[in-house]
């Protein structure tokens, strides 16, 4: 049980992490990542790098989808121009990996921006397909604009490097993969505490009282659109330096699929929930990937039909979290808190 | 500008859907520091005229003035900067937010915060943010009474606080003028009352200019400084309510016939029209 709590001043009232409780849970949290590749095998340290690769591309398509209102299905081939960015920059010039990494998100920015202008016009399904649209412009070109990106054969990336380190396993590049999904979802965090943030709600309630109170609705829809594909762009990075090599076939339709679902089923709207849909919908392939090594035996077929299994267990649980639980996983989680919060009193 | 200029001019406006004429030639000014009802029958145009001075509807004639400036073709968002504010008459909130959040929103256009603040939440954005939190407190939610419902989402709100916090919003806007699209339809008389007060409190101790939709006669009479009456989108009346009443074409526009009688029986007894 928890007592409320009663703020002393405003900036107080204003703050991110506002209890104690809170404040501990959260360093708690943190040593847990910092012990975390210490404590379990290549597996899970690969497991880890995938969730917090995943949870930044989700966080980014959350803010426009979640928060925005706007629903994108290119969130993979977004997280694609970010890849190819990082792979040709290294081929060609050899940049530091960090840089490569924020000019891929600045780079895939400006092609969000661009995919979000037809944005200010149509709404809901018809710019869900204009997205789809640009996203198979963008595999075309992965494909096919052979001088830079050399076809279907793809681009093989180096090893990361940072500060002299040079990061080629999981267990490396744990360090340089976790600390950015944390520094990503902070600074969504924030967004959503100002003036940019509350507009992006605001468009997605109403967009038409949105203006009355001086929202400029294109500028904010691009604003959503380059912002969410800047957290799509360094997704994207960090994937080409995890998996080190990008063909047009790492980012697949389906792929986008995969973020829309994370972001309903973790809960549309709420940066916790980009969080926990990331991860769950990370896990859910490989538990399927356990159940097929069980059955195995007794399925001799299991492996064959992992593929279509796991993209009917994606459609499943969005119009399972759609119909039975709109809010998702973040609203389980708040539930669940608030019974314990009041327990034994309240239950 | 002298004091006496008027604050909003509205100059022979026509607007029309199709071929609806919604909006006809529609003149009259708002005086600063004043309050303004425009009233009708339903479907006189009244909404529409908001509209067109809000910026959602360009007239296809006639010009809109505010403070001096034409703002016949400009934006929504840059009337909202220059001082202009309303309310609709179906309350436009944002559900999926809280009342604290939805009056602060108000304040948007004025705020400075950029991508870059917002996503440090460093420096400027901080300070604006707890400045801004600091002055809704004390201005708006003081004022408007609500300080106990400003956690609450605005969903869960009764239809009359919903109006309230509207207001705030609006107010949290500052502006210099504000339009408020029947601001008391649907409360009971207790709410009405409530409402009047803070209407009168605006003008009076905000010193800002109120241009309004009402049905109910009562609280036309009651506050207001000057009446726009509007039939079939053309102003067949303007002045004082007093004398506004006593015309024959809004009694028979407002009631259908020629009973002055009924007309005055109904603003005296005060009920809701
Ligand atoms: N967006 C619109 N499209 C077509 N007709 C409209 C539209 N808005 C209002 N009208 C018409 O214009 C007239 C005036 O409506 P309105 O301004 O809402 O009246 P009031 O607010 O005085 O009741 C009505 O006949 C209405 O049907
Ligand atoms: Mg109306």
């Amino acid at each position: 049980m928890r007592i409320g709590t009663l703020k002393e001043t405003y900036a107080a009232d204003e703050a991110l992490f506002d209890t104690r409780t809170q404040r501990i849970w959260l360093a708690l949290f943190f040593l847990g990542l910092v012990l975390f590749p210490f404590t379990v095998g290549e597996y899970w340290l690969y497991i880890a790098c995938l969730v917090a690769i995943h949870v930044i591309s989700t966080t980014g398509l959350n803010i426009l989808t979640g928060f925005t209102g706007l629903v994108s299905l290119g969130q993979a081939a977004f997280m694609g121009v970010g890849a190819y960015t990082v792979a040709v920059l290294e081929a060609r010039l050899g940049t530091p990996t960090l840089l490569n990494i924020l000019v891929a998100g600045f780079v895939t920015a400006g092609v969000g921006a661009l995919v979000g202008l037809p944005s200010l016009r149509v709404k809901g399904l018809y710019l869900a397909m204009a997205t789809i649209a640009a996203s198979f412009i963008l595999h075309f070109i992965f494909a096919n604009w052979n001088s830079v990106t050399h076809g279907v054969s793809g681009i093989n990336v180096p090893p990361a490097e940072v500060l002299g380190f040079e990061m080629a396993r999981p267990v490396q590049l744990y360090w340089l993969i976790v600390p950015f999904a944390i520094v990503m979802v902070l600074a969504a965090s924030n967004l959503f505490r100002t003036r940019i943030g509350r507009a992006f709600i605001a468009i997605r309630d109403r967009d038409i009282s949105a203006e009355v109170l001086g929202i400029p609705l294109l500028r904010y829809k691009l604003m959503s659109f380059a912002l969410s594909s800047f957290y799509a762009g360094v997704a994207g990075g960090l994937w080409a330096y995890f998996f080190r090599v990008v063909t047009p076939e790492s980012f697949p339709f389906v792929y986008s699929i995969f973020f829309l679902a994370a972001v309903i089923v973790g809960g549309m709207g709420t940066i916790l929930g980009g969080i926990l849909g990331a991860v769950f919908m990370t896990l859910v392939p490989e538990v399927l990937k356990l159940a097929v090594g069980v059955l195995s035996p007794v399925l001799p077929d299991a492996v064959a039909i992992l593929s279509p299994v796991r993209t009917i267990v994606f459609g499943a649980l969005i119009v399972g979290f759609l119909v039975f639980e709109p809010h998702g996983l973040a609203e389980i989680w708040r539930r669940t808190r608030r019974f314990f919060h009041l327990w034994p009193f309240k239950t | 500008m002298s004091i006496h200029a008027p604050l909003l001019c509205v100059d022979a406006v026509s607007l029309s859907f199709g071929g609806l004429k919604a909006l006809s030639g529609v003149t009259f000014d708002v005086a600063p520091n004043s309050i303004t009802a425009v009233i009708g029958p339903n479907g006189a145009g009244k909404t529409s005229l908001f509209n067109c001075i809000s910026g959602f509807y360009t007239p296809q004639q006639g010009a809109i003035r505010f403070a001096g400036e034409d703002i016949t073709k400009t934006h929504p968002p840059h009337r909202a900067k220059i001082g202009l504010a309303r309310t609709f008459q179906n309350i436009a909130l944002f559900r999926g937010m809280t009342v604290l959040d939805n009056i602060k929103l108000g304040r948007h256009a004025h705020m400075r915060t950029n991508l870059l603040d917002a996503l440090l939440y460093w420096g400027r954005a901080q300070k604006e943010e707890v400045e801004l939190r600091a002055e809704i407190e004390e201005r708006v939610i003081d004022f408007l009474e609500i300080n106990h419902i400003r956690n609450q989402p605005v969903a869960s709100l009764a239809y009359g606080l919903r109006k309230r916090v509207e207001l705030a919003r609006a107010l949290a806007m500052r502006p210099k003028i504000l339009m408020l699209d029947e601001p008391v339809a649907g409360m009971n008389r207790e709410e009405t009352e409530d409402m009047a007060r803070f209407i009168l409190d605006v003008k009076e101790e905000w010193g800002v200019t109120i241009l309004m939709v009402e049905h109910d006669m009562g609280m036309v009479m009651d506050i207001s400084d000057h009446v726009v009456v509007l039939n079939f989108g053309t102003v067949i009346a303007r002045g004082l309510p007093g004398e506004v009443t006593q015309n024959p074409d809004v009694i028979r526009a407002y009631l259908g016939g020629t009973d002055v009688e009924a007309l005055q029986r109904r603003i005296q007894g005060r009920e809701a029209a």
